[in-house]
């Protein structure tokens, strides 16, 4: 951060904070953009809808320009994250599980989607068992749903897996019942 | 005393046995959450936020407060036996705990952070208990000008003031303002960015924002770290049971500890950080045992600031049930559960909701009980926790975020914004940027703006009522204070140390 410490080894420019203080001056400039488009009642003129929006704009220019000055005097990522090579494969597979889960949520529905999820997650994290990983997804899942959204009242849709097991269920019961 | 009978009151709501049961669960979620790396007592509350709707309030708000004091105990846990703190608060306990674990005393280690998180603990919910009419009273004279000057305070106390750098804080909590924003405005119906999306005109919801920047955040940041290199669990050996000379060495930090503790906790600055490096500090200066400070382990090392840890985790809950004034991310998802139920946290509060604000109190009182013996007798069950590998760990909260999140309303919209939060999550993981502002901003913001429109409708537009009423300004004043006053105090230590003729600006 500071020149004066080490003036053997003159501060260089860090490209990734830059970015992070750009991308802020980007995020202030859509709240700009998105104040303007709020309409203002003339009834609201001293105090209406735009007063705190304009008041987080300027917060936001103010603290990027801070960034990319930090960012200019060889930025502030601590040393120790630094050095951390990051592990592009591990993080890979744990964002094609989250998008696999996105997409995948509706057509298939929760359970199904989560597993596929869990098991591409664990992958990435270096687990070798895949097909123990699918059984321990699938108990997770289910009992997740059934458990967890079920006790809670939080519908979270149902695909084959749930409508099959919904309609065990309901027999086991109907059976009983009559 | 009114606060006796108040709280004979609130053991008799706390006392059912449906009560008890949501206490017990609540404590031992919590603990298990707390051992857990990865898992924090924000999340959980968060994750659990759907069972407003299904509960009284007295219910939901016992097992929430269980979770929050349940967390603090487990987290000790994991410090002394696995050195990876779950939170900014049990960094201090895993310096010395960590230490003594491997110098085989772990067991008086997790001894004398389970009973000095017992005794801190019930101080300081005695101290919620006394100190929170007193708060209440103070706080009726508030008007709208002096709440958002209050919060001013509080917006700059958790984000600058705390924390490795105020531009950060800052940041963080004016992203918070942003996604607190997003949707109608409530005094004029007016939709404010939400980029023409339908989806956005409820506004983010608080479960997305906390399981996007906690949970994926987290495992995504977990993932990008395998090189980092693993911490090895420490095999707890010998006797859970501390010798007299421990006991002896013990019970003073924990007092020193809660006294530190629960004041600063109070205040509408929070944060369980300061208080505990304050409490080492002081326990490593008194101590007649400095040469076991980072070499074996010191046992007061652990006791003080586990106990002030404790203490100032009750603390918070004061500004929080008086002032409606969240100053942690588990707090302020609390008041969001507060508005669940529609109701507002404030200085009306402990009238209006006696039964729910004494119950909730005296249910912590009977946490803390539940909690020692959770963690003490019980110990061997969590360490058991600490094995869960970390593929099946992670890949399971990334099940139960998208549970959380999806089951809001079934839209794979809401997923694409976890997924973004997260993202943010993980880059300000890797940067440094405190997340806990971001929630804090999120929450506050709105109720911020709320009072500032109030009060300059009641103005008439004047800006003036900010600083001529005596106790807004103040309030202003301490605020501008915490910005400002830390930067001066470095820029004259800076020119002190190396003399005048070495300044360049180093803001």
């Amino acid at each position: 951060m500071s020149s004066s410490d080490q003036q053997a080894a003159p501060s260089r420019l860090a490209v990734p904070e830059l970015l992070i203080g750009v991308g802020l001056l980007a995020c202030a400039g859509a709240v700009a953009w998105q104040t303007l488009a709020i309409p203002v009642s003339p009834l609201y003129s001293k105090v209406g809808p735009t007063v705190f929006p304009y008041l987080t704009m300027v917060g936001l220019v103010v603290l990027s320009l801070l960034l990319i000055l930090a960012a200019l005097r060889g930025g502030w990522q601590p040393e120790e994250e630094r050095e951390t090579p990051t592990d592009w494969k591990a993080m890979g597979f744990v964002v094609i599980g989250l998008l696999a889960n996105l997409l995948l949520i509706q057509p298939l529905g929760f359970t199904a989607a989560s597993v596929i999820m869990f098991v591409l997650v664990c992958y990435g994290f270096g687990s070798k068992r895949t097909l123990r990983d699918v059984g321990l997804g699938l108990i997770l899942a289910l009992a997740a749903y059934f458990g967890f959204a079920r006790a809670l009242g939080v519908n979270i849709g149902a695909g084959f897996i749930e409508n099959q097991l919904n309609t065990v269920i309901d027999q086991i019961i109907g059976t009983f019942g009559a | 005393m009114e606060t006796l009978g108040h709280l004979a009151h609130g053991f008799s709501v706390a006392f059912t046995p449906v009560n008890l049961l949501w206490c017990l669960l609540g404590t031992t979620l919590g603990t298990a959450i707390g051992v857990l790396p990865g898992l924090g007592p924000a999340l959980t509350i968060a994750l659990l936020l759907p069972i407003t709707y299904q509960v009284a309030p007295e219910a939901s708000f016992i097992l929430f407060a269980g979770i929050y004091y349940g967390a603090m105990y487990g987290g000790s846990t994991t410090s002394i036996l696995l050195n990876t703190p779950g939170e900014s608060a049990t960094i201090v306990t895993a310096l010395e705990g960590n230490k003594m674990a491997r110098s085989g005393r772990g067991g008086a280690a997790l001894a004398t952070s389970a009973i000095g998180s017992f005794v801190a603990g019930t101080i300081g919910t005695m101290g919620v208990a006394f100190l929170a009419p007193v708060v209440v009273k103070f706080a009726l004279a508030f008007g709208p000008a002096e709440y958002f000057s209050l919060m001013v305070l509080a917006f700059i106390t958790v984000s600058a003031v705390l924390g490795s750098s105020s531009v950060r804080g800052l940041t963080s909590l004016f992203a918070g303002f942003v996604i607190g924003m997003i949707g109608v405005d409530l005094q004029t119906g007016q939709p404010r960015f939400t980029f023409g999306m339908t989806e956005l005109l409820d506004g983010v919801d608080v479960i997305i924002a906390a399981v996007g920047l906690f949970a994926v955040g987290e495992t995504l940041y977990m993932a990008s770290r395998r090189y980092a290199g693993k911490d090895e669990i420490v095999p707890l050996r010998g006797s859970l049971y501390m010798t007299s000379a421990e006991w002896g060495r013990s019970w003073k930090p924990w007092l020193r500890g809660a006294a530190i503790g629960f004041p600063i906790g109070a205040m509408p600055a929070g944060g369980a950080e300061i208080p505990t490096f304050l409490s080492y500090a002081i326990e490593k200066k008194l101590s007649k045992h400095k040469e076991e400070f980072g070499t074996v382990g010191a046992i007061e090392g652990v006791a003080g600031p586990e106990a002030a840890n404790n203490a100032s985790a009750a603390g918070v809950l004061v500004p929080m049930l008086t002032l409606g004034l969240p100053t942690s991310a588990t707090a302020a998802i609390m008041l969001s559960a507060f508005q669940s139920y529609g109701i507002n946290p404030g200085p009306l509060l402990l009238t209006t909701q006696g039964d729910l604000v004494w119950g909730l109190i005296a249910s912590l009182f009977i946490a803390n009980v539940i909690l020692v013996i959770l963690n003490l007798p019980l110990i061997g069950l969590w360490v058991r926790l600490l094995k869960i590998p970390a593929p099946q760990l992670y890949a399971g909260i990334l099940v139960f975020a998208t549970v959380g999140t999806y089951g809001i309303s079934q839209s794979p919209v809401d997923l694409v914004i976890l997924y973004l939060l997260g993202a943010a999550g993980f880059l300000m993981r890797r940067f440094d940027f405190p997340t806990a502002p971001v929630i804090i901003g999120m929450i506050l913001g709105p109720l911020a703006e709320t009072q500032f429109r109030r009060a300059m409708t009641i103005s008439n537009g004047d800006w003036s009522v900010f600083y001529k009423h005596p106790l807004s300004l103040t309030l202003l004043t301490l605020a501008f204070i915490g910005l400002v006053g830390p930067h001066i105090w470095a820029y004259v230590e800076h020119r002190r140390r190396r003399g005048p003729e070495h300044v360049p600006g180093d803001a």
